[in-house]
């Protein structure tokens, strides 16, 4: 059986790759699979743990994580798509109405 | 305390003492809260009924008294207490006050009866019904007052009522205050309300210092413990007794018109006529009197004060007597009677006589009532005649009104006006007869019996007064002469005269009673019985008083009678078969000459005060009013210094300072400061929603590095 700190580095790596990609890409599709990405990289770890500890209750978290993310993603394509229809453009840079 | 006074038998309603003051009281509340609805008649009735009430209770004490000589104090509450001074609200009974009572009750409720039909009838009244309750409300408050006064049991209370007569007083003479005498607008009648109050503030100055000399040396103003003490204070320092009595007097010359303070009596005769019968004839004006007789005890102790206030009252007496040989007005000529007849008074307690002052006092409120009431009734005869010349005239059409120009200034009490009105007004006519019989001293009217007394008393006591008495007698039954002929006898001399028409019973009425009074009043004392005489000793022997006794002196009587038969048929020589008319001088002047122009102009006495006191004052008045307070106090020491200093001070300081740089730079600096900080941080929020995640994830990371380091 791989060690445990196999799959936590594998979570590590997903995450800061969806980090980055949420800080450094201006599609805003792009930046929420980076979201996708982090997310799933902390259920990576969950499930890893889980196992590792013989518990449930991280298993259990993954669950809620995946809800919570699948509403995020119905929120947000939904916005996404509001602002699409107002500015033809979803470059995140453009939306700076709130600047001060 | 009343116990064991209660043992002894006869009747005992001393407990009724202070319903002397309760029913004018009730009567007055009546009138004011429910008197808007009632009717002239019940007005006057409620008010004749309380003064009335106060009579019966007066007259019940009196039986009382007959088994209690020495007189009862009625205690009705603890007044004040303040260290040293202890006073009660106590009713003092005894045949002095209740004299006063029965006087004051009895001639009172005759003078609220006339008043009912009197106030009815004045010209000046003109229907208004508040005015009507509010005389008879000032009637009853005075009522109250002068019991008050004549009740005290110490000088205090005393003066309590002395100064609610007083406010009475001046309520009364003021009634008609935006009229004059003639019911045309003027201020008259409000100067002379003012005249008589200002002037008995000098005289109520002297009453007061003396009751404050007296707190001092006695430690009490209670009549009983000052008089018990007098003794011993008199062996010591006689001057302190001295000082009190002479202070006193002050007083009385203020109340009872005595020189030098009786200017103000006179003018107080603008008061409605029932007015100037009770309060400025018949009962305040007695006070003055009766505090001295209260006082006698005071008074025997020191002779050279007696002689002062004997002086300055047979003084009076002359004097006064002389100015009404010289007037016109008939209420003037009793004003100046009524000083001259309580200048015998004063003069008689001061020689030490204090019951034929008294007894005076008792038969003068009877015949000066009668007078004052029958003179107003003799103006009112007048006012309806001048009424009835005037329908005639309107009767007749345009035809010869050429006294309408005077009618503007008809005077109805000037006897000028006048005459023959013994024909119009038949009963007026022998009232007034009646009354000027009594006060003129002939034989037996009352007036006979009180005058001999006192100039009896003069003969042994004080013969200089006795000479001043004498002569006044004899101008008295001069002046009382000549307004006889000018008003009643000879030919009309105004129309208003020749149709002058009697008055109804209400007014004739009490008169009738008062001129029985007047009448049958000297049997109070007749020689030889003297029941007055005892009446009154039942409250002088409790303090050991060798009062002089009186006897009837035949000589003096013959003489004041013979002097005053022959002043009567002198003045009918001068006035009897001429009528005085406004055209002509009066015929005395020929003969008198200046002497006469100095009567009819009250000897200057007013002219005087006003060149010596009044003006000066008003000039005083003026400098620390003008100069003094207005330019020195308010235009430089207020408006320069004060205002000055402070404009100055918060100019320079509190303005620039303390407000502008002080708080509004606080204010005004924060509110800077707060926007120059927003615009700095405003900067920050980009707009950029990856700066954002960036600051979060930098936030973070050092967040948990700090976690993880730590």
């Amino acid at each position: 059986m791989l060690p445990v700190s196999y799959y936590v580095g594998l979570s590590a790596i997903l995450f800061t790759i969806g980090a980055l990609g949420v800080l450094i890409r201006r599609n805003a599709i792009i930046i929420f699979m980076s979201i996708e990405l982090m997310l799933n990289a902390a259920n990576l770890a969950f499930v890893a743990f889980a196992r590792a500890h013989e518990s449930l209750s991280g298993q259990i978290f993954v669950f809620f994580v995946i809800t919570v993310a699948a509403a995020e993603v119905a929120v947000g394509l939904a916005l996404i798509v509001a602002i699409f229809r107002n500015k033809q453009s979803i470059d995140v840079d453009q939306m700076s109405n709130l600047k001060g | 305390m009343l116990l064991s006074e209660v043992v002894t038998s006869g009747p005992d309603f001393f407990y009724l003492a202070p319903w002397l003051v309760f029913f004018p009281v009730i009567g007055l509340l009546i009138n004011i809260i429910f008197g808007g609805r009632f009717s002239e008649k019940v007005i006057g009735t409620v008010a004749s009924t309380a003064s009335g009430l106060t009579f019966v209770v007066a007259v019940l004490l009196a039986l009382s008294l007959r088994a209690h000589h020495e007189g009862v104090t009625i205690l009705l509450a603890e007044w004040i207490a303040i260290g040293e001074l202890q006073l009660d609200w106590a009713f003092r009974v005894d045949t002095l006050s209740v004299t006063m009572m029965m006087v004051v009750g009895g001639v009172g409720t005759l003078i609220h009866i006339y008043a009912i039909g009197y106030m009815h009838e004045d010209v000046r009244f003109k229907n208004d019904p508040g005015r009507f309750r509010r005389f008879f409300v000032f009637l009853n408050l005075f009522i109250a007052a002068m019991m008050i006064l004549v009740s005290g049991d110490n000088y205090l209370m005393l003066f309590v009522g002395w100064e609610g007569v007083g406010l009475c007083s001046f309520l009364l003479i003021g009634f008609w205050y935006e009229m004059d005498t003639l019911a045309r607008a003027s201020t008259d009648n409000a100067m002379a309300a003012k005249k008589a109050f200002i002037t008995n503030r000098v005289g109520d100055f002297g009453f007061l210092i003396a009751g404050m000399i007296m707190f001092w040396a006695f430690k009490s103003v209670q009549f009983d413990t000052v008089f018990e003490a007098a003794h011993h204070i008199a062996e010591l320092q006689p001057g302190i007794i001295i000082a009190i009595t002479l202070f006193m007097l002050l007083g009385v010359a203020g109340k009872s018109a005595q020189i030098p303070l009786f200017v103000w009596l006179p003018d107080a005769m603008a008061g409605p006529t029932p007015v100037s019968a009770l309060i400025h004839a018949a009962t305040m004006v007695t006070a003055g009197v009766y505090l001295v007789a209260r006082s006698a005890p005071l008074y025997m102790l020191v002779p050279q004060a007696q002689g002062i206030v004997a002086i300055v009252g047979g003084a009076t007496a002359l004097f006064a007597a002389t100015i009404a040989v010289g007037q016109y007005d008939i209420k003037k000529v009793l004003a100046y009677s009524t000083i001259s007849q309580l200048g015998f008074m004063v003069a008689a307690v001061g020689m030490g006589a204090f019951v034929a002052g008294m007894f005076h006092l008792v038969t003068h409120a009877f015949f000066k009532a009668l007078l004052f009431l029958s003179a107003g009734s003799v103006i009112l005869g007048v006012e309806r005649g001048h009424h009835h010349g005037h329908h005639d005239h309107d009767d007749h059409g345009h035809g010869d009104h050429h006294d309408d120009e005077k009618s503007e200034v008809f005077d109805p009490g000037d006897m000028r006006n006048m005459g023959g009105m013994r024909k119009s007004m038949p009963v007026t006519f022998w009232l007034y007869i009646i009354g000027s019989l009594a006060l003129a001293g002939i034989f037996p009217f009352a007036g006979f019996w009180s005058k001999d007394e006192i100039l009896a008393e003069a003969t042994a006591l004080n013969f200089t007064v006795y000479i001043l008495l004498a002569i006044a007698a004899f101008f008295t039954a001069f002046y009382m002469g000549r307004q006889i002929w000018m008003v009643f006898y000879g030919k009309p001399k105004h129309e208003a005269a020749e149709h002058a028409e009697e008055s109804p019973p209400i007014i004739t009425v009490p008169l009738m009673v008062l001129a029985a009074l007047s009448i049958l009043g000297g049997a109070l004392n007749l020689p030889g019985v003297g029941t007055f005489t005892h009446w009154l000793e039942m409250t002088y022997e409790k303090f050991d008083l060798h009062l002089h006794h009186g006897e009837f002196n035949l000589t003096v009587a013959i003489t004041s009678t013979v002097l005053a038969l022959l002043a009567i048929g002198i003045s009918w020589l001068i006035y009897g078969r001429k009528s005085v008319t406004f055209d002509q001088a009066d015929p005395l002047k020929r003969i008198l000459g200046p002497i006469f122009v100095g009567m009819e102009n009250k000897w200057w006495i007013d002219e005087l005060y006003w060149a010596v006191i009044l003006n000066p004052y008003i000039a005083i008045a003026k400098f620390t009013a003008d100069v003094i307070d207005w330019r020195f106090w308010h235009d430089w020491f207020h408006d320069k210094v004060i205002a000055g200093t402070f404009n100055w001070f918060s100019k320079t300081f509190l303005d620039s300072w303390i407000d502008q740089r002080g708080i509004d730079g606080f204010a005004n600096g924060l509110a800077a400061g707060t926007k120059e900080l927003a615009q700095r941080l405003s900067g920050i929020q980009t707009g950029f929603v990856r700066n954002y995640a960036l600051s979060v994830f930098v936030g973070v990371v050092v967040i948990l590095g700090y976690l993880i380091l730590q």
